[in-house]
């Protein structure tokens, strides 16, 4: 059985699976309009995945939601023509998602994904086929080794679920190549090496996928930083960064002159506008004046995107940890990683507060009371967190409901629009975005401003546009990010994308577009040279 | 007075985070060991000031006179009874003896005469310090260590070009803990000069795969002590989770270099030294913590394991029927009195889901109370009558037949804090370090004989430097561990651990090597 060993010369179009690996940049000419407008049709893709994943959706309704999504956004009547929509929507955005760290974390993660779904998708051929498009060294185990393992190879399918029909196709590689399969003990281990089933191959494909782009975005990066960034300056660069602001919904790194948050007032605050997750490890490290890591991180983050000044985080957890530790200690130990958040330490990086979907996934362990409630809690102790912060009654079924079908987001939604009696359209996708609800008022007058601010950079006054998308969304718009900011934090109610912010999201990108860049609409401008940059790097070799 | 100066403000420190009752006695400490003190600086002959040049003079030395006194096992098993020797001693002031403990002098005594400077050297080494070509001399050097000094100052990214470097920064400095951290891209003392060149190079490269244990993580499944205490009761916790790693790490994963220390005080570190671990990204060892996590949620999660699938991963079934279920009905069952009270049990019937048999066993317990079957243990028996209700043939249910399992693991299997292992940058105390709090020193743990490690006979700073001082008088030896109790344990670090650790680096370096000659000669050949 060397089915993977089989060495295949790079497959032309015709019969190749439908799946792209990326390994080099098309060669093909591309308008700019559909630069653009094909990287906003895969984000809508990957944003989708992002929602799914943070809702804690299993493996086959990921695998549904993708095909879905897929079909929604990039299919074409012409296979050829779909098959180049991918490829250049996928380079635009490595070029786009290239810059930081966290960008690129954010589309490694999504990308694989969609990697993954898209391969379940294909026919056992065309996987084999792909498998051998990666050169892997793996070969499949004799029948006398089978024999050897069975039982244990059975044990593990039986363990893992209802396993459909016993699998005897197996390979054998170090268990390093299949990270996720060991984390989820899906596999026979054995002296360093795991078992992997046939029917798990895509994990091994995927690991593959994701270890090829992601060095090829560090080098994708050091093209843009070098050459392109400056190159494309008044052609591509400013899509490039339009795209990107709004990655993950708006930005909370930056505080904001309207929001910062005295001292003082923390108590208050906590109790009116903090998310139940950090209501909780507020209300834990009131209580026990200790917090472990992960809470420590959770909420820290969170107070420092909410605006709490350096000095006042570092007063605000001392005067809680010295009564437990002593504030010798706390200076010794705590502190260092205090100012590390707020980018004093270390790396220097300001880092980020945790978005929603990074926090239920996060897993809490002994002690710890970071997580996200409606994820994390049993729903004895959810029942008695909610009651204390005055929810009852049907809006308690109704959020109990949505956390049943694993909705966290729309269940945490839900509470802010219980507590607060307001409606939420929008739902929560970062903590620090139920903290700025609460603040409404003034975002929308604060919106108003940033985007006069921003309108005037742009060169195009559309306030009036601007101002109508803000009040809708209830949310700070952060500069140059209107449109994509919107359509990524469409949460909606379950399975309803907000179409009407999407299309009303998308005509302000064209106008936006159409004048920023200096370009008539419909003037075929060709972007071959960035696409092929960009793809330069990928060759093999690195 | 410099020097006793610190001795003061490090108890009162101590006092102060305990919180404890008796506030006086820290002070009584203080003025016994003044006195002892001033006593050895009068007459008696300093043995360790004539004998150790390292030590500088007018360093205050500790005399014979201070170890007049061989301590009894009661004294040296409980950490905590400190307060009461302090008293006792002032109610027999002649009596002057070394007070227990930790302190700077004691620990530049350790550092001097009894710490394996050579060996952790040669270990973190990784035979680099050798004169083979495919040696990497900047390895070491690389290798990020950090110290915690007196008053609490840590001071991290210190590094050393060579074994001399190291020992004499340790002797100089008196670290009141080391901590090893990961071995950088560049020398981590020297990387903010790389930083300013912007390309972001200092970056982990190699680091052991580690993994840490603490019995306070097992407050809610331990009756006999909690947060930084442990006994022989509870000990056992540790002893399960260092088989049940122990045996996945090597038949699993295929690991063979693996070191087992003693934390000092109240739980485990392990060290997964293969080449192969030490080159795991971040990913990898996040899959590996992964793949030997059971216990889940938070603190507001009721149920805490929950075993899903028809049958256990092989993992997980021998786990279980090799080292847990023995441990748990042999030993924690009677030993923690799981069953004793209503309380007890009924955090464990928590567990079952099914209310109709929880409340039918709580009715059944709470009404006898143990009066019928006084000589069996009670624990025991209303184990049995558990597992006979849940295993019995009419709950067919699978969820309750697993839930025996369930409770088991929730009560016996290994809490790892995963942080620790995931992440290459963190830092591990070095192995053969004194714990401040308890002096005693971390030593290593033989795997295979685990069971038999007992934590409050480790040794103890004060101990080791009066069995020094004891056998001083008798011989004269090159390694002075060899007359301590501190012997056997780097004995077995060096037999165990260190040398088929360097032979396997040797023969790694040796087919690296060759390879890449063969490499290289093919490419002469095109
Ligand atoms: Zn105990």
């Amino acid at each position: 059985m060397e089915i993977v060993r089989s060495q295949r010369k790079p497959a032309d179009a015709a019969v190749a699976p439908a799946l792209s690996l990326y390994r080099s940049a098309p060669a093909l000419e591309v308008r700019l309009e559909d630069f653009e407008l094909y990287a906003i049709d895969r984000l809508r893709v990957l944003q989708g995945i992002s929602d799914g994943l943070s809702r804690g959706k299993k493996p086959e309704e990921m695998e549904k939601l993708v095909s879905e999504l897929w079909r929604a956004q990039m299919r074409h009547q012409d296979p050829s023509e779909e098959m180049n929509k991918d490829i250049i929507s996928h380079f635009v955005l490595r070029l786009v998602y290239c810059r930081t760290e966290d960008l690129r974390k954010w589309f490694l993660s999504m990308e694989t994904s969609l990697f993954r779904y898209r391969f379940r998708l294909e026919s056992p051929e065309s996987q084999r086929l792909l498998m051998s498009e990666f050169q892997l060294p793996y070969k499949a185990i004799s029948h006398a080794e089978f024999e050897t393992v069975k039982d244990k190879l059975n044990q593990v399918a039986r363990s893992t679920g209802p396993s459909s029909n016993a699998e005897t196709l197996f390979f054998k590689v170090p268990f390093e190549e299949v990270p996720e399969l060991v984390a989820g003990r899906r596999v026979f281990m054995l002296k360093g090496f795991a078992y992997v089933a046939m029917n798990q191959v895509v994990s091994l494909v995927a690991t593959q996928f994701r270890s090829n782009l992601s060095k090829a975005l560090v080098l994708t990066n050091r093209k843009w930083t070098s050459t392109i960034r400056d190159k494309e300056k008044n052609r591509l660069t400013p899509i490039v960064e339009a795209l990107s602001t709004g990655y993950l919904g708006p930005d909370y790194s930056q505080p904001k002159e309207f929001s910062e948050i005295a001292l003082k007032d923390i108590d208050q605050l906590a109790s009116t506008s903090f998310p139940l997750c950090m209501r909780h490890l507020f209300d834990k490290l009131r209580e026990t004046h200790h917090l472990k890591h992960g809470g420590r991180m959770q909420l820290g983050l969170f107070l420092k995107g909410v605006g709490l000044k350096l000095e006042d985080a570092l007063a605000f957890w001392k005067s809680e940890f010295s009564q437990k530790v002593g504030a010798e200690r706390f200076d010794k130990e705590y502190s260092y990683s205090i100012r590390h958040n707020y980018g004093k330490e270390g790396k220097r990086t300001d880092y980020t507060p945790y978005a929603c979907h990074k926090i239920i996934s996060s897993t809490p362990s002994v002690g710890d009371h970071h997580g996200c409630p409606y994820r994390h809690f049993s729903e004895e102790n959810l029942k008695a967190a909610l009651g204390k912060m005055g929810v009852g009654g049907r809006s308690l079924d109704d959020i109990l409901d949505k956390v049943r079908s694993r909705h966290y987001q729309v269940a945490c939604t839900l509470t802010f629009e219980a507590v607060h009696a307001a409606s939420c359209d929008s739902g929560i996708n970062h903590p620090n975005q139920f903290h700025s609800l609460v603040e409404f008022d003034e975002v929308k007058r604060s919106c108003r401003k940033r985007l006069d601010g921003h309108n005037r950079r742009r060169r195009k006054p559309r306030s009036a546009a601007a101002a109508s998308t803000a009040s809708a969304c209830l949310l700070p718009l952060p500069p140059a990010s209107g449109f994509s900011m919107y359509l990524l934090t469409s949460l909606s109610p379950p399975a309803q994308p907000n179409l009407a912010g999407i299309a009303r999201a998308e005509k302000d990108a064209r106008e936006q577009r159409s004048f920023s860049h200096g370009y008539e609409e419909g003037e075929a401008a060709f972007c071959r040279t960035a696409t092929e940059q960009c793809g330069v790097v990928d060759r093999p070799g690195f | 007075m410099m020097m006793m100066w610190s001795v003061v403000t490090g108890l009162k420190r101590r006092s102060h985070m305990y919180g404890g009752p008796t506030h006086q006695s820290p002070f009584l400490d203080r003025i016994c060991f003044l006195r002892s003190i001033q006593e050895g600086e009068k007459g008696n002959t300093a043995i360790f000031g004539v004998a150790s040049p390292p030590l500088a003079a007018g360093q205050p030395t500790l005399t014979s006179s201070l170890f007049p006194r061989i301590m009894t096992k009661e004294e040296t098993s409980a950490e905590r009874d400190d307060m009461q020797i302090d008293r006792r001693e002032l109610e027999h002031p002649q009596v002057s003896t070394i007070p227990r403990g930790f302190n700077a002098d004691y620990l530049k005594l350790y550092y001097g005469k009894l710490f394996p400077h050579a060996d952790i050297y040669r270990w973190l080494s990784y035979g680099n310090d050798g004169k083979h070509p495919a040696c990497d001399h900047s390895y070491f050097g690389r290798r990020e260590f950090s110290f915690t000094l007196e008053n609490d100052i840590y001071v991290r990214f210190q590094s050393f070009n060579n074994a001399v470097d190291m020992e004499n920064s340790i002797r100089e400095k008196c670290p009141y803990k080391i901590d090893i951290g990961p071995v950088y891209s560049v020398d981590p003392a020297k990387r903010h000069a790389y930083s300013q060149s912007g390309n972001n190079v200092f970056a982990p490269v190699e680091r052991e795969l580690i993994f840490d244990i603490d019995m306070s993580d097992y407050d809610d499944v331990r009756y006999c002590c909690s947060g930084a205490d442990v006994c022989l009761n509870c000990w056992p916790l540790m002893t399960i989770a260092i088989k049940v790693l122990d045996t996945a790490l090597r038949d699993d994963f295929g690991f063979n270099h693996i070191l087992w220390v003693y934390s000092g005080r109240r739980g485990v570190h392990c060290w997964v030294c293969d080449g192969r671990a030490r080159r795991l990204s971040n990913e990898q060892r996040a899959a590996i913590a992964d793949y030997f996590r059971v216990y889940k949620g938070g603190e507001n999660y009721v149920k805490k394991v929950n075993l899903a699938g028809a049958v256990l991963h092989p993992f997980l079934a021998r786990s279980y029927t090799d080292v847990l279920k023995g441990f748990f009905e042999g030993r924690l069952l009677a030993s923690q009195n799981l069953f004793a009270s209503t309380e007890r049990f009924q955090k464990i019937l928590e567990i079952i889901p099914d209310e109709s048999i929880a409340s039918e066993l709580l009715d059944k317990w709470q009404g006898n109370r143990r009066s019928s079957i006084s000589k069996e243990d009670v624990n025991v028996v209303r184990w049995e009558q558990l597992k006979h209700v849940l295993q019995s043939g009419k709950q067919k249910a699978q969820g309750l037949r697993r839930c025996v399992e369930e409770i088991i693991f929730t009560y016996t299997y290994p809490r790892l804090d995963m942080e620790v292992s995931k992440h290459m940058n963190h830092l591990l105390k070095a192995p053969f370090c004194v714990h401040p709090k308890t002096g005693r020193v971390c030593v290593p743990i033989d795997p295979n004989n685990c069971d038999s490690f007992d934590p409050t006979t480790v040794p103890t700073l004060s101990q080791l430097l009066e069995e020094l001082n004891m056998s001083g008088m008798r011989s004269e030896s090159e390694d002075e561990w060899e007359r301590t109790s501190l012997g056997e344990s780097i004995k077995f670090f060096r037999s165990s651990f260190l040398s088929p650790l360097l032979k396997s680096c040797k023969e790694e370096m040796e087919s690296l090597y060759n390879s890449k000659v063969k490499q290289s000669k093919n490419a002469l050949n095109w």
